[in-house]
């Protein structure tokens, strides 16, 4: 606070100083009281200012459209007229309930999820091993791990499409010559669903690698060493003192996988040949994020696109909890 | 407090960090400036604010800028059509954006009409939305029937963008009268007739005819090809000659009960079935890699078709393929040009949209770019009558398709139209080709379709 001396008041109460003209004294004592009432409004109110923009930003762009599009769940919207809604209950919600594509989107949401998730971790944590061991140009295969991560989806996705092209794509051409039949991975239920997967491992496994590096350069080397006096080998190593050293890193990866797999659409959307958003002929590969766009954006039903997407909300609630209870277990056990 | 002084002390230790510090110091706040501009310019955007800037920095006068919101390949721009209208009106001065494909430019449009910012001048709307705009959108377009004569443009043409209650609310730039284009080469090879006419003759009147024909010659057919590319290319081919197809006249969706979709949707899985046509999807590198590769003899051909077979061939396919009637014409395609009401410069642009739309014009566009006109005056022009193709050699194709194009039914339209075509070919007959029975296909197509209706 930069005090000057001469606007040093007395105390206000007591204290031997002689006393001032009435006038000036009471005119003193005003000042210092708005000064002081202005230092307090300050302290209380200017780490709320400093803090809101944020929170301002997310009232305007994340609060609002989160309430709005839970009123117009409630309603019958179309894109043609978004303002003109018509009350429509909860049918959005219940009409869910039989919805066979939205339970079909939920259910390769999961198998895309599970296939694409549990390879990428565990190639993630072997990468992260072997990057761990003293390597020459140990800086370049680091930024090679984490160049897909960099990497444009759409582009990607796009080169990855050609890729496995039916007819003339590399994949096929390579199978075919170690003498396998071609294999329609648009639009083989098991196979598309493989085929979008690979883009995701592709894209992801080298950053939950450095994750993980990072992770493993901070375990003590005493207690590689002690390990190793103890006869262990360099895979018994791996298992008993890399692994629960990197439980909370691998519980944090998981957490963030599965947002990111529940989330996944910008892959299955480009990945469709059809350019439409039902995700393969006979929906194969479409999720729930595909679903919704295809509801709202194609479908033009805004209330139904809300619907869906609230109910997606609810889902990731439930799977935080399971995620949340299942690390406590894995705490308290450890 | 504590962060602040850190630096400072840090600052007291050399003039090198100080310099590189407060360069740093620069570029963030430079980066913060530039970004929260970008942040309040994008939320700002309404492209009203740039024309104010535009005519203001225009000098003189100050020209009115009118500009256009088109997609795929309208080729205003490449025909001269632009400059040719800013030499007659000095004025003026056209601007366009270009958005690739309908699938995204359409929704688009449809939120900035109705929340009636962002919006061109000019808007383009597909034949398969035009429908929904006029159900919709007209109360925010300007009735266009004051500028355009009605009388230059195809009749059908011109009612697809009037509303009930007569305001024409866009005007027609190009139609897809549809014929066949199929290969001399591949059609000798497999013993059939290669003259047009005698080609044509084949089929005349009736799709059954034309399977037929495919099924002679995939008995001699050359190893590896096909009759034709794709289910999807000879379902909308016949469906585009129908009178009606999924609407009916008041505007029920019918094309669950309609015989003739169904038996267009059954012909289609026969001949996929017979092995008469190419796996593949229309407008995919797969798709464009048979054109390349000469996998396939015939397919459904409107104008503009012409010009896509001529990007995606090799230079040795020049001449060899031919064009003949269809066996009943059908209208593939085209486009129309609206104008929103709350446009700054509404009534320049109106005018800029007839003129673009003028039969004169409409050839122009059809010799440098291959859209075919939606005025039949343009088609006793030279630049129609004379038209030549690079890939057809000798084939007057501007007066093969303006005898198809005078012969395509009025056809009923409706909302939903590219939903439930899209639904028949991609969740549909495409199906068969992947050895799904015609039954399952249909059944998938339909499951998907009504999901996709109900709102």
């Amino acid at each position: 606070m930069p005090t000057r001396h001469d606007t040093a008041a007395p105390p206000a109460k007591g204290g031997a100083a002689p006393a001032r003209p009435p006038a000036g004294s009471a005119n003193e004592e005003r000042r210092r009281a708005r000064l002081s009432r202005r230092w307090q409004r300050d302290v209380r109110w200017s780490p709320y200012a400093f803090v809101s923009p944020f929170f301002l930003l997310f009232l305007a762009f994340g609060l609002f459209p989160l309430l709005y599009t839970g009123w117009a769940s409630l309603h019958t919207v179309e894109l043609t007229a978004p303002t003109d809604m018509s009350w429509a209950g909860l049918r959005n919600y219940t009409r869910i309930f039989d919805d066979e594509f939205f339970w079909n989107a939920a259910k390769n949401t999961l198998i895309i999820g599970i296939i694409s998730t549990v390879p990428q971790l565990m190639m993630a944590l072997g990468i992260a091993h072997i990057l761990n061991y003293k390597l020459r140009a140990s800086t370049f295969y680091r930024v090679v791990m984490l160049a897909p991560y960099a990497t444009s989806i759409a582009a990607a996705t796009l080169v990855f499409v050609l890729l496995f092209g039916r007819d003339y794509g590399m994949i096929n051409w390579f199978l075919g010559l170690v003498g396998f039949d071609a294999v329609d991975w648009q639009n083989d239920t098991w196979f598309s669903k493989i085929a979008v997967s690979t883009v995701v491992i592709w894209r992801w496994t080298g950053y939950n690698a450095l994750i993980y590096l990072a992770a493993m350069q901070a375990i003590p080397q005493d207690l590689y060493e002690s390990a190793a006096l103890d006869g262990a080998s360099r895979w018994k190593q791996f298992i008993h003192v890399t692994l629960p050293s990197l439980r909370p890193t691998i519980l944090f990866t998981v957490v963030v996988s599965t947002i990111g797999a529940s989330q996944l659409f910008a892959e299955p959307l480009l990945f469709d040949a059809n350019k439409g958003a039902s995700g393969g002929p006979q929906h194969q590969f479409q999720t729930l994020g595909l679903y919704l766009y295809e509801q709202g954006w194609v479908n033009q039903h805004l209330g139904r696109a809300s619907a869906i997407a609230w109910t997606m909300f609810l889902i990731l609630i439930v799977v935080g909890i399971i995620n949340y209870v299942i690390s406590r277990r894995l705490r308290a056990s450890s | 407090m504590r962060a602040r002084t850190l630096p400072h002390s840090r600052l007291r230790s050399s003039g090198g960090t100080r310099i590189a510090r407060r360069t740093r110091k620069t570029v963030v706040i430079a980066a913060v400036a530039a970004l929260s501009a970008g942040l309040l310019a994008g939320c700002a955007d309404d492209g009203k604010d740039e024309d104010d800037s535009s005519s203001d920095g225009g000098g003189g006068g100050g020209k009115t800028k009118i500009t256009l919101g088109l997609f795929g390949t309208a080729g205003f721009e490449e025909s001269g059509l632009y400059k040719e209208y800013e030499k007659l009106n000095p004025d003026i001065d056209i601007q366009q954006t270009v958005v690739e494909r309908n699938e995204n430019y359409y929704p688009a449009l449809l939120n900035h009409l109705t929340t009636g910012s962002g919006l061109q001048d000019i808007q383009m709307v597909e034949v398969g939305n035009i429908a929904e705009i006029v159900q919709t959108q007209s109360d925010k377009l300007l009735d266009l029937s004051k500028y355009g004569k009605k009388s230059d443009y195809l009749d059908w043409k011109w009612q697809q963008a009037t509303t009930a209650d007569g305001q024409t609310i866009a005007v027609g730039t190009d139609v897809g009268p549809m014929a066949i284009c199929y290969r001399k080469d591949l059609f000798q090879a497999a013993g059939l007739p290669t003259d047009r006419e005698e080609v044509g003759k084949l089929w005349t009147g009736s799709w059954d005819k034309f399977v037929e024909t495919g099924k002679k010659f995939q008995e001699k057919a050359p190893e590896g090809t096909t009759f034709l590319d794709s289910p999807g290319g000879l379902l909308q081919a016949i469906l585009s000659g129908e009178k009606d197809r999924f609407y009916d006249s008041s505007g029920e969706v019918i094309y669950k009960t309609n015989p003739a979709v169904k038996d267009a949707f059954d012909l289609t899985a026969k001949a996929a079935e017979d092995g008469l046509i190419g796996n593949q999807t229309q407008f995919q590198p797969a798709w464009d890699t048979t054109i390349a590769n000469s996998k396939f003899a015939a397919m459904s051909c409107p104008p503009w078709m012409l010009g896509y077979i001529k990007g995606k061939s090799k230079p040795e396919s020049a001449g060899k393929w031919e064009i003949a009637q269809a066996p009943k014409s059908g209208n593939w395609g085209g486009s129309f040009l609206s104008v929103p009401k709350n446009g700054k410069n509404a009534e320049e642009a109106a005018k800029l949209a007839a003129w673009l739309t003028a039969p004169e014009q409409q050839a122009k566009l059809f010799a440098v770019q291959g859209s075919f006109p939606s005025t039949p005056a343009a088609y006793d022009s030279a630049a129609v009558k004379d038209a030549k193709n690079d890939m057809t050699g000798d084939a007057p194709i501007g007066t093969i398709f303006a005898e198809a194009a005078e012969n395509i039914p009025v056809q009923t339209i409706g909302a939903k139209d590219q939903i439930i075509q899209q639904g028949l070919t991609d969740n549909g007959v495409i199906l068969v080709t992947q050895g799904k029975s015609a039954e399952e296909a249909w059944k998938n197509a339909v499951k998907t379709i009504d999901n996709a209706l109900d709102k």
